[in-house]
């Protein structure tokens, strides 16, 4: 008679490897069944998901482009040093022979910056920077120098973009499931309604609102003249680059806001009806008893909301690609679209794959984060 | 002034009510309102009305030309049928392919099931974006059996469109929950009244699925009617192209507003047909799967 560990040695290797730890040999239909049934799923993931994303990794780390006459070289964190290179430099006054601050009609005039940033071998740390702010301290003026201007700004857009509209969308999703959470008659009409918007592409979406934000007859300036008797000055919403993000929001915001107020509802009907029953004998007005029995029993569900949004607004495309490309003055670049335009419009390969991996890395953080936070609560 | 009674001021409440959330349904609603009336207006009309409320009636010179101009400038049909075919079966592919494997994850043991399910699940943090660049190398070195033999490159073709999306980690990950929150005995009894572990699959957890289908189901059609960037990488033929590609074609020279709007209306419509059909299932199932996740 041999013990189920003796038959489990005699075993041929692959069932070994099939087998769990400390699973009986008799489970070996289970695990070898269970492989095979995993395991189309599982090539196909790995061929067209894991190895694309490897192989960006691996660009990022050389000079890939999509056709070249040259072999692909081997250039360490390069890519890296270029798109993260950030300098401060202080640019002290231009002075004459006396060591006098040389002034032109009022003002203190630097040396040029390009006589630091191009081929001076005394400032090495700056070759090929290009100034991306300055402002005044004293009578230096301070460069704020970096390698990449506009791939700084789209990462400083889509980080700004990604912490506005979790809040925002997040607010306005509670909203509005707090407004659907009750026995009415006909609120699951308004709930499909208010969810129709998840359903349309974000093609179809961003060329309809191409319209609405038009600053000739644009239906936003109209609905805004018409509410203002007239009074509201039309703004051309994707042309001027102060109310160019902020429209990209708002119209993002509308687009997904269902889809995360039905997360919301969800985490409502969790709340049992008989806390609501005992705070309100308690003398709790509707404001405490949102403070107090609905947001507490919401937390989880505000964590996940917020970690979703989040990791889908870093991943910024389509509005900027189908309403702005980018534009005006980079006021809309995101990291995604720089990616996009220069991997594939402009064939730099590593370039765009170095971009991606930032992108990877930072949103694998945010991840990191939630899985911190909602762990603590266990 | 009388103050009014106290019935009287439940039925005002709830008629502010009503009135606030059918406020709120129109700012949801008119963008494809505007759409589709829009696309019964001639150019000229459509422009000038898009700065009055008259944007969003059906009013003036109403006809369906734009829709056959559409259809001239554009091989909708084909473009139509690509679509659907693309669609369905990567949409049957992807439920079956998805569930097989969530099954295995739910109710088999096989060494290395934990790690693998966890990098599963990190792989919802990629965007699709981020490789579509190296995918289009993978596929251009990928060997087809095609009507001449071994071709080595699957651009421009039906199966790039449709092979690398029809596993996906998120409908793995969604029929895994839903098959792991099933009762253990429901499996346990099947086993001994003899049923294989295909039966098992087939004939009970399938068949309880439903709500779940329809959720991968929906999500399946949504990103693969939609798809845009993908195509537009790899299709050069007209007659392979989706129908979303095809919007391109209404951007050259001048640009006919009218016609567009009668193709978004063709590429919007159907989709939702297709939610308002599976809506129930479809929000009940983001709703449980949102809670858990």
């Amino acid at each position: 008679m041999t013990t189920a560990a003796e038959a489990r040695q005699k075993a041929p290797l692959w069932v070994r490897w099939l087998l769990p730890k400390d699973a009986p040999l008799y489970q070996r239909n289970d695990a070898v069944i269970g492989w095979l049934m995993a395991a189309p799923a599982l090539i196909i993931l790995t061929v067209f998901l894991v190895i694309p994303f490897f192989m960006a990794f691996f660009w990022s780390f050389t000079n890939q482009r999509l056709i070249s006459p040259n072999p692909t070289e081997w250039v360490g964190l390069r890519n890296f040093g270029r798109l993260l290179n950030v300098q401060v430099f202080n640019l002290e006054p231009e002075r004459d022979a006396a060591g006098h601050i040389v002034y032109e009609e009022g003002a203190i005039q630097y040396p040029r910056l390009r006589t630091f940033t191009r081929n001076n071998p005394d400032y090495p740390h700056l070759d090929g920077l290009r100034e991306f702010t300055s402002w005044q301290s004293g009578e230096n003026r301070t460069v704020i120098l970096v390698g990449d201007v506009v791939f700084l700004r789209a990462l400083i857009n889509t980080l700004i973009f990604a912490a506005v509209i979790a809040p925002l969308q997040g607010g306005l999703a509670l909203v509005l499931a707090l407004l659907l959470n009750q026995a009415l008659p006909f609120i699951n009409v308004f709930r499909s309604v208010y969810f129709a918007p998840v359903v349309v592409s974000m093609v179809v979406v961003s060329l309809l609102w191409r319209f609405i934000y038009d600053g000739h007859n644009g239906l936003l300036n109209t609905i805004l003249g018409i509410l203002s008797f007239g009074n509201f000055q039309p703004v051309d919403w994707l042309g001027n680059p102060y109310t160019a993000m902020p429209a990209l929001i708002a119209m993002s915001a509308w687009q997904a806001v269902g889809f995360h107020m039905v997360i919301w509802l969800a985490g409502l009907q969790t709340i049992p009806a008989s806390l609501y029953e005992a705070a309100g004998l308690d003398g709790a007005g509707a404001w405490q008893k949102f403070r107090y029995v609905t947001w507490p029993g919401l937390r989880n569900t505000a964590v996940l909301v917020l970690i979703v949004i989040t990791i889908q607004a870093m991943g910024l495309f389509v509005q900027v690609d189908v309403m702005t490309r980018g534009g005006p003055l980079d006021a809309t670049q995101s990291v995604v679209f720089q990616a996009v335009q220069r991997g594939y419009d402009k064939q730099d390969i590593a370039e765009g794959s170095a971009i991606s991996v930032v992108l990877f890395i930072i949103v694998f953080i945010i991840a990191m984060v939630q899985r911190y936070i909602t762990r603590e609560k266990e | 002034m009388r103050s009014l009674s106290f019935e009287n001021q439940q039925r005002l409440l709830i008629g502010l009510r009503y009135a606030l959330l059918i406020l709120i349904a129109m700012i949801f609603i008119f963008p494809i309102v505007f759409m589709v009336v829009s696309s019964l207006k001639p150019d000229m009309q459509l422009l000038r009305d898009s700065g009055s409320l008259r944007a969003f009636l059906p009013v003036g010179d109403i006809s369906l030309d734009n829709y056959a101009d559409a259809f001239e400038r554009v091989p909708m049909l084909q473009f139509f049928f690509n679509s659907v075919f693309t669609t369905v079966v990567s949409v049957a592919a992807a439920l079956w392919l998805n569930s097989m494997a969530a099954f295995s994850f739910a109710f088999l043991q096989w060494r290395g099931k934990a790690l693998v399910l966890s990098l599963i699940i990190a792989t919802f943090i990629v965007p699709f974006e981020v490789i579509a660049i190296p995918l289009l190398m993978v596929v251009n070195s990928l060997p087809w059996l095609g009507p001449g033999g071994i071709e080595i490159g699957w651009l421009n073709s039906y199966h790039v469109q449709i092979i690398p999306f029809i596993a996906d980690s998120l409908g793995i990950f969604l029929f895994y929950q839903y098959f792991r929150d099933l009762p253990d005995e429901l499996v346990e009894a099947a086993r001994i009244d003899g049923a294989s572990i295909w039966q098992i699959y087939t004939r009970i957890i399938m068949p309880i699925a439903g709500p779940i289908l329809a959720t991968v189901a929906i999500l399946k059609f949504l990103g693969m009617w939609n798809a845009y960037i993908w195509p537009l990488m790899t299709i050069r033929s007209e007659e392979l192209r989706p129908i979303m590609v095809g919007l391109q074609y209404f951007f050259q020279l001048n640009t006919a507003w009218g016609e567009i709007m009668a193709y978004l209306s063709v590429v919007t419509i159907p989709v939702l047909l297709f939610y308002l059909a599976l809506q129930r299932a479809f929000i009940e199932s983001i709703a449980t799967s949102g809670i858990k996740g």
